[in-house]
């Protein structure tokens, strides 16, 4: 799809800051609020803006640490569906949160959040690895994380400028 | 015990503190600031740049350069300046990697200026200009404008500045605190009295990857222009790179051996690690100067628009990150204005008249902040103004 340059400005605007409203958003690219309302509206509807969210770094906070895994799941694709079949067995679990076809040694990138291992465990070995067409899982535990999603999660963004300067 | 002022040359006695200074040490103090008041990128240096620079490091290249820069480097400045400009500059003759343009700045006055030679700024300036005039032993001549006129050269006030001893006139555009942008037209108008007078140009280009609404046109491709201009450039804006103290000059080669003699004895060379960090900016820096020329830019309509709302009446600059508000429905000096601000609100921003006498009456505010920041500034200054209007 071809976008317009506004609305490409827009989608950048709200991937780094999705809390900004329409009116500012308007100012900051010289169009009137309206017009801004309706190309965001545009947007949703065409399922380009997939979602609002915040970036939320659980390890601070106390009882939320959660577990994250990243599984590698082999399968044996189906006639007709191919790989499509499979993944959205999989993506409908609460606990998986992303999944992806992948190239190379195994199929799908499947990561999972659970409140603690054990209970991931007990994810993959009855849910995901029971499943017919998974031939195997390899479990990787997410230990840290760094960045996400262009998002560095330690960040010291504090301003190293003096306050008044040339 | 001696009287140290005795010792001291009249030159220096004579200069006059830079009114920011002022400033910085009343806002150093103090906790919980909005800076506006800052003249460089909220970018830190991209960090490809930077690992560019950690490589060099390891691989130990820590020792002079040429004295004009690394050819490397030169050769990347010059086809930028190709890009830009249209103008082939000769990487060996025609360019010199400087410490900053701050010292582009200085090495091209005391290159061409004799003790008594008049050079012409265009005020609100920078607030070294003038200092710099004085120390190559020249006499600053300064030229007002108003914000009526959006702060733009009017080319009759040029010719009425013109004596015999003119020797050149300093040029910046995009300019800094104005952040006015002149487009082809009229600096093509102020070449004409340029040529007709035979005086020589000093061109800052400092803030030329930051202009907005106009395509950007260096003074050196207007026609007739390039040979008698010192083109002035670096890397502190466009790139983020500020305290990387990395600049250039780029100029006709018998100009440019002058400043060469001047910037070998005085410098030798400028910091081998920034070289070898700005030749990685100018070879894959492009994307990030548009990013962040776009993000300066979408943060300018906000807070300008803003200003306006408040009453802060502001013209739309067309480039650099300074925002220069009227403050006249105040009733308070610039002075005032900032003073209060920064105790009252804690707002930081720099007050008019240290850029000359034209900045009465109005502030630089940086806008190179986050937008939250930006917009708690706002909310603050309102208040602020509110309680006397
Ligand atoms: C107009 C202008 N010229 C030159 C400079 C100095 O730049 P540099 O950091 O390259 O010395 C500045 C910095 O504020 C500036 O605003």
């Amino acid at each position: 799809m071809k976008f317009t340059e506004k609305e490409v400005e827009i989608l950048e605007i709200l991937e780094d800051d999705c809390r900004l409203s329409a009116e500012q958003i308007a100012k900051m690219i010289d169009l009137t609020e309206a017009e801004t309302k309706e190309m965001i509206q545009n947007l949703e509807d065409q399922r380009i803006i997939v979602d609002y969210t915040a970036q939320v770094n659980w390890r601070k906070v106390d009882g939320h640490e959660g577990v994250k895994a990243m599984i590698d799941v082999k399968v044996q694709p189906k006639r007709g569906v191919g790989f499509d079949d499979i993944a959205s067995r999989i993506y409908r679990f609460n606990e998986v949160k992303s999944v992806y076809l992948m190239s190379g040694a195994y199929d799908l990138s499947v990561i999972i959040e659970g409140k603690s291992m054990s209970a991931i465990a007990q994810f993959v070995s009855e849910k995901l690895s029971t499943l017919d067409s998974v031939l195997s899982t390899t479990t990787h535990f997410i230990l840290k994380k760094y960045k996400h999603d262009g998002t560095i999660f330690e960040q010291d963004d504090e301003d190293k400028r003096i306050v008044v300067s040339p | 015990m001696i009287e140290p002022s005795h010792y001291l040359s009249n030159t220096v006695k004579d200069l006059k503190p830079s009114g920011i200074r002022k400033f910085f040490d009343l806002a150093a103090g103090m906790e919980g600031v909005i800076s506006l008041g800052v003249g460089e990128p909220d970018f830190v240096t991209p960090w490809n740049v930077r690992e560019a620079c950690i490589l060099s490091l390891e691989q130990g290249y820590t020792s002079y350069t040429a004295n004009a820069g690394l050819i490397e480097l030169r050769n990347e400045i010059s086809y930028y300046l190709k890009e830009k400009t249209n103008i082939d500059y000769s990487p060996k003759h025609e360019i010199l990697v400087t410490v900053g343009a701050s010292q582009a700045l200085d090495v091209a006055l005391r290159a061409i200026v004799n003790p008594g030679d008049e050079v012409i700024i265009i005020e609100p300036s920078f607030v070294s200009y003038a200092s710099l005039v004085s120390l190559a032993g020249g006499v600053p001549v300064s030229i007002q404008t108003s914000g009526e006129m959006e702060f733009k050269l009017q080319p009759a006030e040029l010719e009425k500045a013109i004596t015999e001893k003119t020797k050149a006139i300093i040029l910046c555009s995009p300019n800094n605190p104005t952040g006015t942008a002149l487009v082809k037209e009229e600096l093509e108008r102020i070449a004409e009295i340029i040529e007709k007078h035979d005086l020589l140009v000093i061109s800052d280009e400092i803030y030329a990857e930051l202009t907005y609404d106009d395509v950007y046109t260096s003074f050196v491709s207007i026609d007739g222009m390039a040979e008698r201009t010192i083109l002035v450039n670096g890397f502190s804006k466009g790139f983020a790179m500020t305290g990387w103290r990395l600049g250039y000059v780029a100029a006709n080669s018998e100009f440019l051996s002058a400043m060469l003699k001047i910037h070998q004895y005085s410098m030798m060379c400028a910091p081998t690690m920034a070289q070898y960090a700005a030749i990685e900016a100018m070879k894959n820096g492009k994307e990030d100067v548009l990013h962040m020329k776009k993000s300066y830019r979408q943060r300018r309509n906000l807070f300008v628009g803003a200003l306006n709302d408040i009453g802060l009446t502001c013209h739309v600059p067309g480039g650099a990150f300074y925002a220069f508000p009227s403050i006249q429905i105040t009733n308070l000096s610039s002075e005032e204005f900032a003073e209060q601000l920064l105790l009252e609100e804690k707002v930081a921003v720099v007050p008019g008249n240290v850029f000359g006498e034209s900045g009465e009456g109005y502030i630089r505010c940086s806008y190179a902040s986050s937008l939250d920041q930006l917009q708690e500034a706002l909310k603050r200054m309102k208040r602020f103004v509110q309680k006397r209007v």
